[in-house]
């Protein structure tokens, strides 16, 4: 029995068309899935179910129903009831998407309050049972704390237990796992699973196909506010028949796809990679504690020129302070790094900062936004030293390297797509002619397509300049795709370290096996 | 948070005003010991009083004027911890009896401009942030012309609309509410045009984020997203704007009550001014630099009050941002 229909669904914002003739339905019990990638309309499409497509939003449709009712003819009453009570809604990031400010358990009641009839008490003994419901341990106790007092995946869980309150006959939920570390994410993917019931619907919103083969029945894969590809989830994964969906399939980083390139538009096996050089950071026994909490302890490692090395684990596991002190940002408090021999503590370290750089995963943040790309880099070549009027000209040759060109020089970061702002960072980053470059979540913030284009190029790169990554993910696909060696870290230690290959097939470390054993894959369906 | 974390707050708040106190009062030491003139002259009236040359000295040794700079420096603190702010030159009545004669009408009309204010500030922001851009527009536009208009002009048309034209209220004196209502608009619109628009800012900022969405798909009625979700964020930077709306009520003050001819600490200070009366003068800063420490407090307990996150939790000490 189908619960949502949409046919030719149409949204513009303005003069520009965000959506443009979606169909789908979604029946009882069953779990949908839109993926596409930013700007292609899933997002637009999923609020316009709730009738919060946005400000400005002209919306049409030949069809619009929800349990038979046209919500086309919907006011803001209707909606009210349809809200949460009868459609819940979980957005992505429960860090922002959790009021700060207010109890999470309040949150919950809130939805309650709108929708039910309990009493007080009564919504006070059901939040706390809602809270058991998605797993969240000791529920009073949580429902009485601000969300930023909540783990990540706890968090997700009282978001999900707001949408889940009203008894909603369809849950939408919008990138549900983007921001969680991959075995907190395969615990709220399963979690989703559950809540589908024979009278609960599903509809999930991702740019992963990985994440929603292991949820969904069917999948629509949406390109630039069209449907291009629908169908069963395991056909459409195992046999696509759109030239899309084939390149996103092509492009999601894995096992299988090291040694190829992942953009492009046919399979191709990327080149041979150089040998691994001389050693250039080393670092030995480093520990950094923060107010007493320890961070990093006694960590080692050896980056060569032209390799790679990954740094994974979850937040809070120490990646980001080891890369701080590789980079000579943060002194550890024992414990040396050394580049080319030199210590950061030194008299030669600032000479050292220009042999190690730094591109990271806001590609916004990263640019004064008043700064011509021109200015961005004459800035980095300043600093690298050289003669001016050759500024221009080696600037030109950075971004060849990168893939843009000198038509770029006069645009502003704000101008640039995210992939051509991580392209100019990385240009940025060789304009010292490094022998390092610390990539902290590089890709973390691009679509799969233009994540795969970056990794390509960052391979282009080193084999041309034969600079050393040391790189950091919480994706592990992209870690085993990209790296030649990995560490393993939890609570700042290295528990477990080594060749990519060996690490990912033969962990040894029991969190390790946790870690791969959680890696949404493609081939599971 | 436990009591004895905010008590301790509070604790350090306090010394560190004594230490503005402090300083404030020595600056009205520097101000009194190097103003042209004999001080005795002026104690005993001014320039144009002719005392004889016993009062003069009766008056110097009482003063110890006769006293080393030091002494007297250590002899002017102590009579400020005493609460003796010496005596006015013109009233001949002590500085703490005269402020305090005058304190009731200007907290009265501080009071009822900063409510009328405010509430002004909420209702208009609230009921304009991310509407229709022309009611957007006739907001802004009218704060703005409330704010940019001088107290004085905005209270001669208040009389003339209101008192002289429709003889709605009474045009001068300071007792009832009638005369209580023209001066408090005047003080309170040109407050409640600033406020209004950072209130209004900072709601369509929070209006966008993420949580609000997360809101309005739970079902809760517009008005109910507002004044649940997004006020209370947008309220910090009015906040933060404590110290500007209060040096606005005080400096409003001075102007509001000399044109409706009201009782108060503001026209007691421009008398004093004019007559040159210094211990007045130098009182009014004493109890100004007062108020701005027991605000500041009050705004320090006000962010702790708004955002949780901002309390210190016991022996856990913030960690630093980007540690993961």
């Amino acid at each position: 029995m189908t619960l949502v229909k949409v046919e030719n669904l149409r949204v513009a914002f303005g003069g520009v068309t965000a959506v443009d003739g979606v169909s789908f339905e979604i029946r009882r019990g069953e779990c949908l899935a839109l993926v596409g990638e930013s700007g292609s309309g899933k997002s637009v499409t999923a609020r316009t179910l709730v009738g919060l497509t946005g400000e400005g939003a002209r919306v049409s449709a030949d069809e619009l129903t929800f349990g038979g009712q046209d919500l086309t003819r919907v006011r803001e009453r209707g909606w009210r009831r349809i809200r949460g009570g009868r459609i819940g809604f979980v957005l992505q990031d429960a860090l922002v998407s959790l009021d700060p400010l207010r109890k999470v358990g309040k949150e919950i009641a809130e939805v309650l309050a709108a929708h039910t009839t309990l009493s007080g008490t009564a919504r006070t003994a059901r939040v706390a049972e809602l809270l058991t419901q998605v797993g969240v341990p000791e529920p009073e106790l949580r429902a009485g704390q601000l969300p930023h007092e909540l783990s990540g995946g706890l968090r997700q869980r009282a978001l999900i237990a707001t949408a889940i309150a009203g008894e909603p006959e369809l849950v939408i939920a919008d990138e549900p796992t983007t921001a969680l570390d991959v075995t907190v994410q395969a615990q709220v993917l399963d979690l989703l699973a559950e809540l589908k019931s024979k009278d609960r619907s599903l509809l999930v919103i991702s740019h992963d196909l990985a994440v929603v083969a292991r949820l969904a029945d069917r999948v629509a894969v949406l390109k630039d506010g069209r449907v291009v590809e629908h169908g069963p989830t395991a056909r459409v994964l195992s046999q696509p028949e759109h030239d899309y969906t084939k390149q996103l399939l092509r492009a999601i980083p894995a096992e299988h796809t090291k040694g190829t390139r992942l953009s492009g538009t046919g399979p191709s096996p990327a080149p041979p990679r150089r040998a691994p050089g001389e050693v250039v950071v080393r670092a030995d026994g480093i520990s950094k504690s923060f107010g007493g909490r320890p961070a990093v302890r006694e960590v080692s490692f050896a980056l060569r020129a032209g390799e790679t090395v990954g740094i994974v684990g979850e937040s809070g596991s120490g990646k980001t302070t080891t890369a701080r002190i590789a980079l000579g940002l943060t002194e550890p408090d024992a414990g040396t790094v050394e580049v080319r021999g030199q210590s950061w503590t030194g008299p030669g370290r600032r000479a050292l900062r220009r042999d190690v750089q730094l591109v990271y995963q806001d590609t916004l943040a990263a640019f004064d936004p008043r700064y011509t790309v021109a200015k961005v880099l004459a800035e980095a070549l300043a600093v690298a030293g050289g003669p001016r009027r050759l500024r221009r000209e080696r600037s030109v040759e950075l971004l060849e390297l990168v893939g843009l060109g000198a038509q770029h020089l006069a645009r502003r970061p704000l101008h640039l797509s995210g992939g051509q702002r991580q392209r100019v960072a990385i240009a940025r980053a060789l304009a010292p002619e490094p022998g390092v470059i610390v990539c902290d979540e590089p890709v973390s913030a691009l679509d799969v397509s233009v994540q795969a284009q970056v990794l390509d190029l960052l391979e282009d790169v080193q084999r041309e300049t034969g600079v050393a990554y040391l790189f950091i993910s919480h994706d592990l696909g992209v870690v085993y795709h990209v790296c030649d060696r990995v560490l393993v870290m939890k609570d700042g230690r290295v528990v477990e370290e080594g060749p990519v290959e060996t690490v990912f097939r033969a962990p040894s470390h029991p969190y390790t096996q946790e870690l791969i054993a959680a890696i949404p894959r493609l081939t599971a369906v | 948070m436990t009591i004895t974390s905010i008590l301790r707050l509070v604790g350090w708040r306090l010394l560190a005003g004594v230490g503005v106190l402090w300083g404030a009062a020595t600056l009205t030491f520097l101000v009194l010991h190097f103003t042209p003139g004999d001080p005795a002259q002026a104690i005993v009236g001014g320039e144009n009083a002719a005392p004889t040359p016993e009062v003069i000295a009766q008056v110097t040794a009482e003063y110890g004027l006769d006293q080393p700079w030091y002494l007297q420096y250590l002899d002017h603190l102590w009579r400020i911890v005493r609460g003796d702010l010496g005596t006015s030159y013109r009233l001949h009545t002590p500085v703490t009896q005269a402020i305090g004669e005058q304190a009731a009408a200007t907290v009265e009309l501080a009071l009822a401009a900063a409510v009328i204010g405010l509430a002004l500030a909420l209702a208009v922001a609230v009921a304009t942030a991310k509407r229709r851009r022309w009611i957007r527009g006739l907001a802004a536009g009218s704060e703005l012309v409330v704010a940019s208009t001088p107290t004085f002009w905005l209270g001669i048309v208040l009389l003339t609309v209101f008192s002289f034209g429709l003889r709605l209220f009474p045009a001068t004196g300071s007792h009832g509410l009638a005369s209580l209502v023209l001066p408090a608009l005047a003080l309170a619109l040109p407050i409640a045009g600033v406020l209004g628009h950072v209130l209004r800012e900072a709601l369509e900022e929070v209006l966008d984020e993420p949580f609000i969405v997360s809101a309005r798909t739970r079902g809760l009625a517009d008005l109910t997203v507002r004044l649940r979700h997004a006020l209370r964020h947008a309220l910090m930077p009015l906040v933060t704007m404590t110290g500007y709306w209060v040096g606005a009520l005080l400096g409003g003050a001075v102007i509001t009550e000399t044109l409706f001819t009201r009782q108060g600490i503001g026209r007691l200070l421009i008398s004093a001014v004019n007559a040159k009366d210094l211990p007045v003068v130098l009182g009014v800063v004493l109890l100004s630099a007062w108020i701005y420490v027991l605000v500041n407090l009050v705004v320090d307990l006000l962010y702790l009050a708004i955002d949780p996150r901002l309390r210190p939790v016991a022996g856990v000490r913030p960690v630093a941002k980007g540690v993961s």
